[in-house]
This record gives structure tokens, C-alpha cells and sequence, in this order.
């Protein structure tokens, strides 16, 4: 049977995250896996904002669901294919279409929101190529964004769909 | 301490044996709040996410049984979306997609919130619950039964949260909930209405406005003595529908917390229930608008 105990009160697994198995040691059995991503593993993609799952900073996906990082449990992750906005760029430095249509249409301002709603999207759009205006909406409804008041990105999403047609 | 990851419903029981008083985590979306603000410290947690009895949803005998593990993006669409079109209604007004990935039927019911969004529907449906524990038995409570306090229900240590069992098609339902804004809000307030054309009954349920999910019994018995059923309409007669919604408002019994005041919320469950029960009227088979009083 499958279980993690802890030596001490400290725990060590080894979590899936963008196709590579990473090592986690000694880490607390209740840190969430925002926590473990940032500070164990040095993926900082991920931003951390409410810790409550209210602005979807966070966003990963974990088995094709779009989750909050900070509202799993890591050690719980243990065997799930995680991906976070850094597994979802082209090999090396590239951005996505999806990222290089949020430059050009200016949808980043200050930027901390953007790795969630590049997540989001990136959902969205595998589920539903050519999305509506309300779709997207409802997409993203759980990612705050204080600075552009959502129309570039929503022009974004527009011009990534234009460009994903045949 | 341990974090413990059954693959089997049996797996789970052995376990849990094993570490009785073990936290039973499904989504983890009220759970890790609590534990991220330093609420909760857990030791030994039970992740149910894995346990493949606990997913899906099948028919039985005109009814529905949910898997306790069943989340609220997989209750929003497909067939079981026009068989209990109410909680798919419900689920689509939790949280963010994000949430609704994440969270289940199984957590809104151990968790036992008064807002939590599916409750009300469960309560208007009269639902039961199947519950099993470590010792190999099972019981079915209905929910009324299994919800007695904020956050308190009357499982047992040793028990986890197998089932929901609803009937299927069951009338017209409406669910409506206020809050802030459309999307990512806790309710301030919710009501669900089913009128049960073939059964001739009618259920009202209030949710975030008492201690418990509060079914509206004296609203729903006027309108039953009120209505008319061959013309699915209520029976001509001012003061039929100020009167059902002063009986909503009685059964009410909300507090002033940091989401709202009690006032507002008695007005909330008032506006919403009439509202619903408009909606459930006019969506009969009527072209004009069924009301009379």
C-alpha cells in the first residue's frame, strides 16, 4: 500500500512535473504544492498571492485538471503528471502563441497574474480550440487581474485563436 | 504522521483502520485553506483522490448515485447535467474553474458548510448518503440527517463518504445564490426550488441562512395547497406569493458574520425564492407567464 511517512517530522517523495520526475526532501507533510514548486524545486512561474485558492496565480494542471497549487496538497501529488506555465513553452527560452499573443497585444502589465492566466487559457484552448467570448470569460473568471481590466487579454485570446485556425 | 495513498476502496478502510482519526482529504479546496492560514496542522491524512470506486456517476432504478468523488466541473455538463439539471446549476456558481476541477460532492458534504452550494439541492431532492465504514458496514442517511450544525455532520470516525443517491428528471429545478459577484464567491445566500409536476410536490431549501441547509416545510405546503397542477399555476388569490415568501423568510435563521448581515440575507432568501419559484412555473409547458397572484 501506498504511503509517505515521515521520518522525524519531515517527509521526502519524488513528485511528475512537466514529463520529469523531481525529488523532494525533507519537507513538511502539510506544504502545499505552490510551496513545494517554488521553494523546493525552483519553478517560480507559479506566483503565490491568497494561498486560498481565490486568484488563480497558481494554476497548474494536474492529470488534465486545472487546478490551484496552493489548495493541494504536494506529498498528495505524488504520482500525478503536473504541469506548470513552464512546461507549457517550446524547448528553451521560446513562449507559447498563446504567451507571444499576450506580448503583442500588451495583455502583461505588471505580470504577476500572467502565469495563471497563460495556464488557464492553455486549458481552455486544448479543451476548446475555437472558444467564445463567454467561454473565455467563464475560463478565466478564477484569475484576478488588477491591471489591464481584461480586454487585452481577451484580444489576446482572440488573436492565439485566429492564429491556431488552419 | 503519515500521508496515505489507497488505489482501492478497500485499500482505504485498511488504512484508515490503521490510523484512526486520519484527515479524509478529496479536493482539497476547504481543507488546504485551513491548513495554508495555520488553522489546521494535519498529522495523518487519507488523500481519497485515487480511489476509483469513489468516481463517476451511473443510473439505478430512476435515480442517480454519485461517486463521492465526483467533482463539480464532471456535474456541470453531459447527461447527468440534464438528469439533475438543478446541481448542475449549483455547480457551475462554485468558485472558479479551478475549484470546480478540484472539488467534489463527497468534500461539500463532509465539509458541511451552511454556503456550501450543492446542499440545498441535496435537501430540495432529499438526497441520501452512503456511507461506509472500517468494519465493513454501511448505512444511508439522508441528508438532513447527516448535516447537523455549521461544519458538523453526524459521521462517525471510521466512515468515509461513499455515495449521494438523487432521483433522476425530478421536475423543475431552480437554483439561485447571492453573492458578490458571478464568479469565486462564497453565498451569501442560496435557495433551491424543485416543483415535481408528476409527484405533485414542491420543495424549497435555503442555504447560508441558518446553521444547517433549511428546508422551507410551511412555504412549500402553501404553495401546495395553492397551486394548481393541471394548469401549472398557482391557484388565483392575492397575497399567495407575499405570503410564501414571508413563510421563507420565517423558516430562516441567519447570523451577521464578515460575509453579510442577517437582514440582508432574510431579504436575499425571500427575493431568490420567489424568483425560483417564478422560473419553475414558467418553464412548464405554458407559453405565457403561469402566474396569477
Amino acid at each position: 500500500m501506498e504511503q509517505l511517512s515521515t521520518d522525524g517530522a519531515l517527509l521526502s517523495y519524488s513528485l511528475r512535473v512537466n514529463g520529469r520526475e523531481q525529488a523532494v526532501h525533507d519537507a513538511l507533510l502539510g506544504e502545499n504544492l505552490l510551496y513545494v514548486l517554488r521553494e523546493r524545486l525552483g519553478l517560480r512561474g507559479s506566483k503565490n498571492a491568497c494561498e486560498q485558492g481565490e486568484c488563480g496565480a497558481c494554476s497548474v494542471i494536474i492529470d488534465g485538471r486545472l487546478e490551484c497549487a496552493c489548495t493541494v496538497l504536494a506529498a498528495g501529488a505524488v504520482g500525478r503528471e503536473i504541469v506548470t506555465v513552464e512546461g507549457l513553452t517550446p524547448e528553451g527560452d521560446g513562449l507559447s502563441d498563446l504567451q507571444e499573443a499576450f506580448v503583442a497585444a500588451g495583455a502583461v502589465q505588471c505580470g504577476f497574474c500572467t502565469p495563471g492566466l497563460i495556464v488557464s487559457l492553455h486549458d481552455l484552448l486544448t479543451r476548446s480550440p475555437d472558444p467564445s467570448e463567454l467561454e473565455v470569460r467563464e475560463a478565466i473568471s478564477g484569475n484576478l487581474c488588477r491591471c489591464t481590466g481584461y480586454g487585452r487579454i481577451l484580444e489576446a485570446v482572440k488573436a492565439a485563436q485566429e492564429k491556431g485556425r488552419p | 504522521m503519515a500521508v496515505l495513498l489507497p488505489h482501492s476502496l478497500p485499500e482505504a478502510f485498511t488504512m484508515l483502520e490503521g490510523a484512526p482519526g486520519a484527515q479524509l482529504l478529496a479536493g482539497g479546496t476547504d481543507f488546504m485553506v485551513e491548513v495554508n492560514a495555520g488553522r489546521r496542522r494535519p498529522s495523518d491524512v487519507l488523500c481519497l483522490g485515487r480511489v476509483p470506486e469513489l468516481g463517476g456517476w451511473r443510473r439505478e432504478d430512476g435515480h442517480v448515485v454519485l461517486g463521492a468523488g465526483l467533482t463539480y466541473t464532471e456535474m456541470m455538463d453531459g447527461e447527468l447535467a440534464t438528469l439533475v439539471p438543478g446541481l448542475a446549476q449549483a455547480a457551475r456558481t462554485v468558485g472558479s474553474p479551478q475549484i470546480r476541477d478540484a472539488g467534489t460532492i463527497g468534500g461539500n458534504l463532509g465539509t458541511a458548510s451552511p454556503a456550501g452550494d450543492t446542499l440545498p439541492l441535496l435537501a430540495a431532492l432529499d438526497a441520501t448518503v452512503l456511507v461506509g465504514h472500517v468494519a465493513g458496514t454501511t448505512r444511508t442517511l439522508r441528508f438532513g440527517d447527516l448535516m447537523t450544525g455549521p461544519k458538523m455532520t453526524s459521521l462517525e470516525e471510521g466512515e468515509i463518504i461513499l455515495e449521494v443517491r438523487l432521483p433522476a428528471e425530478l421536475g423543475t429545478q431552480e437554483f439561485l445564490k447571492v453573492g458578490t459577484r458571478n464568479a469565486m464567491v462564497i453565498a451569501v445566500a442560496s435557495v433551491a426550488v424543485v416543483v415535481d409536476w408528476a409527484g405533485r410536490d414542491v420543495r424549497v431549501a435555503l442555504g447560508s441562512a441558518g446553521p444547517v441547509v433549511i428546508r422551507a416545510r410551511q412555504a412549500e405546503e402553501l404553495v401546495l395547497s395553492s397551486i394548481d397542477w393541471e394548469g401549472r399555476r398557482l391557484a388565483p388569490g392575492a397575497g399567495c406569493l407575499r405570503d410564501f415568501v414571508a413563510l421563507v423568510r420565517a423558516a430562516a435563521h441567519p447570523i451577521d458574520d464578515h460575509r453579510s448581515t442577517a437582514e440582508y440575507r432574510l431579504h436575499a432568501v425571500g427575493v431568490c425564492a420567489e424568483r425560483a419559484l417564478r422560473r419553475a412555473l414558467r418553464s412548464s409547458d405554458r407559453e405565457e407567464p403561469a402566474w396569477s397572484s
